[in-house]
């Protein structure tokens, strides 16, 4: 995640979502039965967007409104976003556990609901996560996004939560 | 400033003399549960941090209810991987299909969750144990991983919303028509990020299962947590479930809330909410009539023993409606073996429901109860997202343990005034022989 974070603004298609997407339609729980990324990706948005999966490319974007990834605490849901090859989620706003667990793997997400609620199904939105800029290519528009606190930064920079707990491990 | 309750509790555990909403601070966690669905994934990502041991053995509580009893081979492997990292690390509070539970109901039943501790678990209804004053919330695997291998957890402090409750609930109103009636008038994002604090003096009469329910759906307006006030009947629970010492943490009287929302408790109905948010809330009277294929009595919602009193209580003497389904599970072991005391199986099975053991089974649409496409059910549970149950072009509502009994007689959705005793009410939660059941 550290790269993505540090390399050039993330460019991608958009698909479109409303508001309070849960988990159960991001990944729905008779997929739950196993936990490997690719498995996941394969059912992605099913209950919501059945051809989610065929369509998504990689590099592409999820845009939606209020409250994404509401509901269950699955990681699972942000593991097969993740593993779709979608770069980065932009929401008016996030469900809590969602939220971290996306800091937490390492999908990028961003919170800007002037962009959210401006961005149609295919524009192309250009990211700076790190200035928390989005630039929407095909209306010719830019907005401010709310850009991370120092500590979910140093988790991020990390490559992940994990990656954050074993550093501090080895050095004790 | 002053700081709200669940402010409080993480201040101590982070070992600061205060914070404030959206401080990000590392506190020391109490207990961190995982269950069959999130326990796989974080055994993966502890494995990863190099940690040899987790940081106490009887601090970590690892449950497997939601497929389990194995629905099938997947799900057989995962918790065969949750048991044996269980064996091999030593963990004490792992518990075997047998002596288990729905999570939610077991951790408070077992005395792993006292007043002022501050527990996180990988599912999103860990914010259950709010009710008797811990701060507790749902995080993801990755997170329980990291609070196995450290025994910490990330936290943004919160700021909150105070739920000050006047009067008492009357009729067949219960815990659960008040979340569902407050979700109602908050919104599923209603309480965003932050904490639901629930205080006044209608908090004295409602009983710890109510509590239970009542904070178990914070999470279904978007909070992070849900808390009640430690009282008399918290006291006399906690002395009950564990000889454990606890700390009781009270909000300041200046601590600072987002918002004040007042409810009068006498004007609560029974509340009903429709297909495909817990927040499309609609009084009974406005839902009475909808057609039903199945009636669901359980979970980490409504599996209790005072819920299923309730459900036996409308059940006895009468029978299912021809052509519907009504499937009734009970939280735990325990609570299973107490409804066969009180002869409460005896009503259900009856009446022509099915009685099961204790799993999250179809809450979730995860076995024993899926629904077909077009069908429709309503639920003691806690959500009834598109597809939560079974096909995604099903539908479930929502609603309490009275209303689900007077329902499953009816055939459709029903005011349990209309088919039991109509100032019968709360009453019928208490125990039958005079056992059990804190009120
Ligand atoms: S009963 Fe339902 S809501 Fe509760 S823990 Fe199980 S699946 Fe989750």
């Amino acid at each position: 995640m550290s790269e993505t974070r540090k390399a050039a603004p993330i460019r991608g298609k958009a698909h479109k979502y409303g508001d309070n997407v849960d988990t159960d339609v991001i990944i729905p729980a008779r997929y739950l039965n196993e936990s490997e990324p690719a498995a996941l990706a394969a059912h992605c948005m099913e209950d919501l967007d059945p051809a989610f999966a065929r369509k998504v490319g990689k590099g592409d974007l999820i845009v939606a409104g209020r409250n994404f990834g509401c509901g269950s605490s699955r990681e699972h849901a942000p593991l097969a976003i993740k593993a779709s090859g979608v770069a980065c989620v932009v929401a008016e706003s996030f469900a809590r556990i969602f939220y971290r667990n996306a800091i937490n793997i390492g999908l990028a997400i961003l919170e800007c609901p002037e962009a959210a609620r401006e961005a149609q199904a295919g524009d192309e939105l250009e990211l700076d996560l790190a200035a928390g800029k989005v630039r929407n290519l095909t209306k010719g528009s830019e907005h401010g996004a709310k850009p991370f606190p120092p500590f979910m930064r140093s988790i991020m920079e990390a490559g992940g939560l994990i990656e954050y707990h074993r550093e501090r491990l080895a050095r004790k | 400033m002053g700081m709200t309750m669940s402010q409080k509790i993480i201040a101590a555990r982070a070992g600061l003399p205060a914070v404030e909403a959206g401080d990000l601070v590392e506190a020391g966690v109490d207990m961190a549960l995982g269950n069959d669905i999130t326990a796989p994934v974080a055994i993966r990502e502890f494995r990863r941090t190099g940690a040899g041991a987790v940081f106490d053995r009887s601090r970590v509580a690892l449950v497997p209810d939601h497929f389990a009893p194995n629905k099938d081979i997947k799900s057989a492997q995962q918790c065969k991987a949750m048991r044996e990292f269980a064996l091999e690390m030593g963990i004490e509070h792992y518990f075997e299909v047998g002596e288990a539970g729905i999570e939610h109901a077991l951790l408070p039943e077992r005395g792993l969750v006292l007043p002022g501790e501050l527990v996180i678990g990988a599912d999103s209804h860990t914010c259950t144990y709010g009710a008797v004053g811990a701060f507790s919330t749902g995080v993801g695997s990755t997170d329980l991983a990291a609070a196995m291998a450290s025994g910490s957890v990330w936290l943004k402090v919160p700021a909150a919303i105070r739920f000050r409750l006047a009067g008492e609930l009357g009729g067949w109103a219960s815990g659960k028509d008040l979340i569902l009636h407050i979700i109602g008038m908050i919104g599923v994002d209603g309480a965003l990020y932050r904490s639901m604090e629930f205080c006044g003096p209608g908090v004295a009469g409602l009983s710890m299962d109510e509590r239970f329910t009542i904070a178990n759906m914070a999470i279904e307006a978007g909070a992070k947590n849900g808390i009640f006030p430690v009282d008399r009947a918290t006291r006399s629970w906690a002395a009950s479930v564990s000889g454990r010492r606890y700390a009781e943490y009270e909000a300041d009287a200046d601590a600072e809330y987002e918002a004040t929302v007042d409810v009068d408790l006498a004007a609560v109905p029974p509340t009903v909410a429709f297909p495909h948010l817990p927040s499309n809330a609609r009084p009974i009277g406005e839902a009475e009539g909808v057609a039903l294929d199945q009636v669901v009595i359980g979970s980490c919602t409504n599996g209790r023993i005072e819920d299923l009193r309730v459900a036996a209580s409308i059940l006895r003497g009468r029978r299912v409606a021809k052509g519907l389904r009504c499937l009734v599970f009970p939280g735990t072991q325990k609570i299973y073996l107490q409804a066969l005391r009180e002869g409460l199986v005896e009503d259900i099975v009856g009446a022509g429901a099915v009685f099961s053991a204790p799993t999250c089974g179809p809450c979730l649409g995860g076995h024993m109860g899926i629904l077909a496409e077009g069908e429709r059910a309503l639920s003691t549970t806690n959500r009834n997202f598109v597809g939560r149950m079974g096909h995604s072009g099903s539908e479930v509502y929502l609603a309490s343990p009275a209303v689900a009994a007077a329902s499953a007689i009816a055939g459709a959705i029903c005011d349990p005034a209309k088919i039991a005793d109509p100032a019968g009410g709360r009453a019928a939660a208490r125990p039958r022989d005079g056992r059990g059941g804190e009120r």
